[in-house]
């Protein structure tokens, strides 16, 4: 089965911009993609730029109607995402806890519809 | 011949495992049970009719599973369906080439329980969706009867199961026993789904009856189940252990009037001797595994209760030291508050007072009904009066079971007459 782990957190809770501790996560997580690939399960994922980037977009009476920043204001933002072709929730929910940002962050883990 | 009656209690004895068998070939929960819902309607049709047949068990399987097989070409096109239907049709067709039924080796369906019970135990579930399912699935209940054991509108559990259901299925939780690494974190949940639906039994939090026994019963026909399909599991016979030493004292609970009767005041010649034995028999049982854990811990308070003549001559220095073992394991206001109370009894009421206080100087347990109670039983017995007085009050107004309070009110009627 498909699912998406969706990597959520609040950049205040984790390490600074720029300090070891930043590029130490910035490791594990280069490690996991890599770890991920080579499984065989990874069917893609990306990093996103922090939400400051984001523009959400809502078409009203025919127009599209642009905002700056993202659809809702909320403490954890989604930084991320992997799509993995696992056997079970199981499977996924193991690699969703090996998230390096798991422990102050929260992923998560929703199937893919199949048509 | 088979008379309503009969066909329905043999239905019952089969259908869970049926069920849970038919969930390892078609890996849906709802296929299969709607499926062995058709098979139960023909069964109480033809053995009305023509009588149970010599296997009820093999007789529902086959049913089951034509039915299964209907509904899989039905929805064909749905994902996985096409898999599921060529299972099927395999030992369909091993049945026309005249071998024996692959699908009717009862001796799998054991594990098919235990697959299914880690299903419906899953922590990707709510817990209220994980106890319906269990008892639902596992324990064989029709869904009037989950509904009315958590007093919830039928509708609602309903909608309650079917949800559940369709998460096991769209989120891909596993139909299997959890490997090695993952089993004792799963069992322990598996473990607390039991003990919920038997806490909700021993001590109904709504309602206007104490215990309900139906609860309770089923509960302990889990526990067996459990300790039946993992006899190497310590913890699985201490829950046993526990639930069957508690619902032992159940027809000394509550009296006559259905007032609600603390342990201290229970007339012991009215604890069900037999049950206390086996629930002894399973603390050894468990102990002699020798892994120690909470259930087994809790159990082992039990039996100093079942082993005392009476209240005062309790071995409450071995129930204080239980406690504060089960407190070195994690600090839940339920035992601390037994704690409390056990070393009040084994030291006084100054002893059991001073743990008391900093339970009552946390805010989160300002509504936590027991520990107000107890707090005003240790005051009356210090003899601090007005203390017991508002202690009682605030027990009261926390009471959310009709004969719970009403015992309360009556010790607090009671304090000015002392």
């Amino acid at each position: 089965m498909k699912y998406m782990i969706l990597i959520y957190s609040d950049p205040a809770a984790g390490p600074a911009e720029g300090s070891p501790e930043m590029q130490a996560e910035f490791g594990q997580w280069m490690a996991l993609t890599q770890e991920l690939a080579e499984s065989g399960q990874m069917v893609g994922g990306d990093a996103l730029h922090p939400v400051q980037a984001a523009t959400t977009v809502r078409v009203r009476d025919g127009e599209a109607v642009l905002t700056d920043g993202p659809f809702a204001e909320t403490k954890e933002h989604l930084g991320g995402y992997y799509i993995v072709d696992v056997p079970d929730l199981d499977a996924a929910t193991a690699w969703a806890a090996r998230m390096p940002n798991a422990h102050y962050g929260s992923i998560e883990v929703r199937p893919v519809m199949v048509f | 011949m088979g008379g309503p009656g009969a066909v329905e209690d043999a239905y019952r004895r089969e259908a869970a495992g049926v069920l849970a068998a038919l969930v390892r070939y078609v890996g849906d929960v709802q296929l299969a049970e709607d499926a062995l819902q058709e098979a139960a309607l023909a069964a109480v049709a033809t053995w009305g009719r023509r009588g149970i047949p010599d296997d009820p068990g093999a007789w529902l399987a086959v049913a089951a599973r034509r039915r299964a097989i209907d509904l899989l070409r039905r929805e064909r096109a749905q994902a996985g369906r096409a898999e599921a239907l060529a299972r099927l049709l395999a030992l369909e067709g091993a049945v026309a080439a005249g071998e024996a039924d692959p699908g009717l080796e009862m001796a799998a369906w054991p594990d098919d329980r235990l697959r299914l019970l880690f299903t419906c135990c899953h922590p990707a579930l709510a817990m209220d969706a994980r106890v319906a399912l269990t008892l639902r699935l596992v324990g064989g209940l029709e869904t009037p009867e989950v509904a009315r054991a958590f007093l919830v509108a039928e509708p609602t559990m309903a909608q309650r199961l079917v949800r559940a259901k369709r998460k096991i299925r769209d989120a891909g939780i596993p139909y299997r026993v959890p490997g090695p690494e993952d089993l004792p974190e799963r069992l322990a949940g598996v473990l607390s789904v039991v003990y919920l639906i038997f806490n909700e039994g021993y001590g109904a939090s709504r309602g206007d009856r104490l215990v309900r026994e139906d609860l309770c019963a089923e509960a302990i026909r889990l526990g067996e189940l459990l300790t039946g399909l993992v006899p190497d599991e310590p913890e699985a016979h201490g829950l046993l252990a526990l639930m069957r030493l508690n619902h032992a004292r159940r027809d000394a609970r509550v009296d006559a009037l259905g007032r609600y009767v603390a342990l201290e005041r229970q007339d012991r010649g009215r604890w069900d001797r037999v049950m206390v034995a086996a629930g002894l028999a399973d603390l050894e049982r468990a102990l002699a595994l020798g892994r120690p854990g909470p259930y087994q811990v809790q159990a082992a308070v039990s039996a100093l209760h079942a082993e005392a003549p009476d209240w005062e001559s309790t071995d409450w220095r071995q129930i204080a030291a239980l406690y504060g073992a089960l407190m070195r394991r994690g600090r839940s206001p339920v035992v601390a508050v037994n704690h409390a109370v056990a070393v009040s009894m084994a030291r006084g009421p100054a002893a059991g007072l001073a743990l008391l206080g900093p339970l009552l100087a946390d805010r989160r347990l300002s509504a936590y009904q027991p520990l107000h109670a107890a707090h005003a039983a240790l005051r009356e017995r210090a003899g601090d009066l007005g203390g017991a007085a508002d202690a009682y009050r605030r027990a009261i107004a926390l009471s959310a079971n009709a004969v719970e309070r009403a015992e309360l009110e009556r010790r607090l009627a009671a304090l000015g007459e002392g």
